[in-house]
């Protein structure tokens, strides 16, 4: 008996009963009545060949008249369009409108990807997912919602994490890609992907009130390494749960990233290559900028590339590929307090200075029940930070005592660089201060010790 | 002996925030003994704009990896990087790339 084949045929069924599953619970967990697509993990199937629909049918005509009739598309890129495939790589506050524009548009094949499932938090901005599909795959979720917008298109929800091993394989079967990641090493992984299958790239970004999109490895133009061939320094990238964003600005930068990719699918040219768009909200400015050219010495798209297959990206950009937080480890144990701990010496009045270093904006969300000085992350530095700090510490060596600083922030990794950052500035102060923070934050707090406690 | 130059620095893409949340300053560089370069224009702001952890903007002599430098529009590899020479009323922009969506 052959072991190897066994295997492989059982990994198979496993896959299938694994997505058999989430399709049972994603039933039970929405309306009945609502059709959740059925996701699909496997990246190297087959799909049917759209190059055949040749013609439009009368309701085709009907439907896209509107768009029919614009001498840019007429009947010649309407049917390109029916051809075309493209893969939505998020479905998140970009690939939301990316998608159902693209949808909408009929465009031949509808790819979306995501590893992720619906959450509360995600409904202000991934706005085609519903309050009854929180939990069930959001790629499922998008299609489902596309699905009902037109049905002629061809769906395929992929419920997983594009990786080296399996994104090549995906994209193959796709005219165009669309990034619409969240994190550093999906787009690198992404960029080497589509330079190393030759398809175009329509890469969208967004964060607070700003958005930026472009359109890489198109028509000769530079992709993403030409432009950043060093990948940013961890600590210096903000994701959407820390910098916070609004809505509708990814919304903004996902319905442009759906444009320039019916644009380059109806065959037409795409505004975005070697250019790079500036969208601010706060401002309410639109600015194209002209970027370099492909660059020659490119390692994945210049003339002697060493990147020839895909590499190790979160190793690359020494961060992981999804925008979850991960915790950090920079203090040791005895300079970090447990939220139990920290309980009995609220329970016990026990003297200690509590500092809060999240931004004012966040201590009216919520904070501690015990009095704060706030100190942001943004003035750790400041004379003023200084002054505050050596002010407590007078009032409390007055006591005689060494009163401990506790240093608190939303999930523990903040209140850590900051423990560091006060340490080296009342390094050459007289004080003596023994400074800990919050092991977790107030989200360790919240399920700890008071349920009640908000979590954003 | 190199006379002082007016420039405006413009801050995108959360560079801003490391600048008092201020996206447009108008400076007027001192004259000094050699050109004033990219180069010497970075020293500058570490040292006369950047109070808060400088690291966030700048790595060694340059920017960090992921801010794109234009000068007048111009993506800054075109013009020289670093030893380009800033002309009087020149536009430099410093846009840090965003990953979020
Ligand atoms: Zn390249």
């Amino acid at each position: 008996m052959n072991y190897e084949e066994e295997i492989r045929r059982l990994k198979e069924d496993l896959e299938l009963k694994k997505s058999e599953i989430v399709h049972l619970k994603s039933l039970l967990t929405t309306n009945s009545s609502e059709v959740i697509p059925q996701i699909v993990n496997d990246v190297e199937k087959q799909w049917e060949d759209l190059s055949s629909h040749t013609k439009l049918s009368n309701n085709e005509i009907a439907r896209y008249s509107r768009q029919l009739i614009l001498p840019e598309i007429g009947v010649r890129g309407q049917l390109c369009l029916s051809q075309r495939s493209v893969l939505i790589v998020g479905a998140g506050g970009l690939g939301c409108p990316a998608s159902i524009y693209l949808a909408a548009a009929g465009i031949g094949r509808l790819g979306v990807v995501d590893y992720d499932e619906v959450e509360l938090s995600n409904l202000h901005r991934q706005i085609l997912h519903t309050e009854r599909r929180i939990g069930i795959p959001k790629s499922a979720s998008v299609i489902g919602a596309c699905q009902q917008l037109n049905s002629d298109v061809k769906f395929v929800p992929y419920h997983l994490q594009l990786n080296s091993e399996n994104a090549l394989n995906l994209i193959k079967h796709y005219d165009v890609v669309l990034d619409a990641t969240d994190n550093v090493a999906s787009r690198y992984l992404l960029n080497d992907a589509c330079v190393l299958a030759g398809k175009p790239l329509v890469s969208g970004s967004a964060l607070r009130f700003q958005g930026q999109l472009t359109v890489y490895n198109h028509k000769g133009g530079p992709c993403y390494r030409c432009l950043f061939p060093k990948p940013p320094p961890p600590e210096t990238v903000t994701n959407c749960s820390d910098g916070g964003v609004l809505g509708v600005v990814p919304g903004i930068i996902g319905c442009l990233q759906a444009l320039e990719a019916i644009k380059i699918a109806a065959g037409m040219d795409s505004s975005f290559s070697q250019r790079l768009l500036l969208f601010d909200g706060l401002d309410g400015t639109f600015r194209g900028v002209s970027i370099r050219k492909k660059s020659l010495g490119c390692l994945v798209c210049g003339d002697n590339p060493t990147i020839t297959k895909l590499i190790d990206y979160e190793q690359f950009c020494g961060a992981g590929a999804n925008d979850k937080d991960q915790a950090l480890h920079i203090l040791s144990e005895n300079e970090r307090i447990k939220p139990k701990e920290y309980k009995s010496m609220l329970d016990c009045g026990t003297p200690h200075v509590l500092v809060d270093v999240r931004l004012p904006v966040e201590l009216e969300i919520c904070h501690l029940p015990a009095p704060a000085i706030n100190i942001p992350m943004d003035s750790l530095c400041k004379e003023t930070s200084k002054e505050k700090l050596l002010n407590t510490a007078k009032v409390l060596e007055s006591s005689g005592e060494c009163v401990p600083i506790i240093v608190v922030c939303r999930q523990g990794n903040d209140s850590q660089v900051a423990v560091r950052k006060f340490k080296e500035l009342m390094q050459d102060t007289d004080c003596h201060f023994v400074f800990k923070d919050l092991l977790g934050g107030l989200t360790s707090w919240a399920k700890q010790i008071d349920n009640t406690f908000p979590v954003y | 002996m190199a006379a002082g130059v007016d420039v405006s620095l413009e801050f995108s893409g959360g560079a801003e925030l490391l600048f008092d949340r201020v996206k447009k300053h108008d400076i007027s560089l001192p004259s000094q003994d050699k050109s004033w370069t990219l180069q010497c224009l970075l020293a500058w702001i570490r040292d006369n704009m950047l109070k808060e952890r400088p690291e966030l903007f700048m790595q060694g002599q340059t920017v960090r990896p992921g801010i794109l430098v234009l000068v007048n529009d111009a993506d800054w590899e075109l013009l020289g990087e670093l030893d380009y020479v800033i002309q009087p009323n020149d536009t430099i922009t410093f846009i840090s790339t965003l990953h979020g969506g």
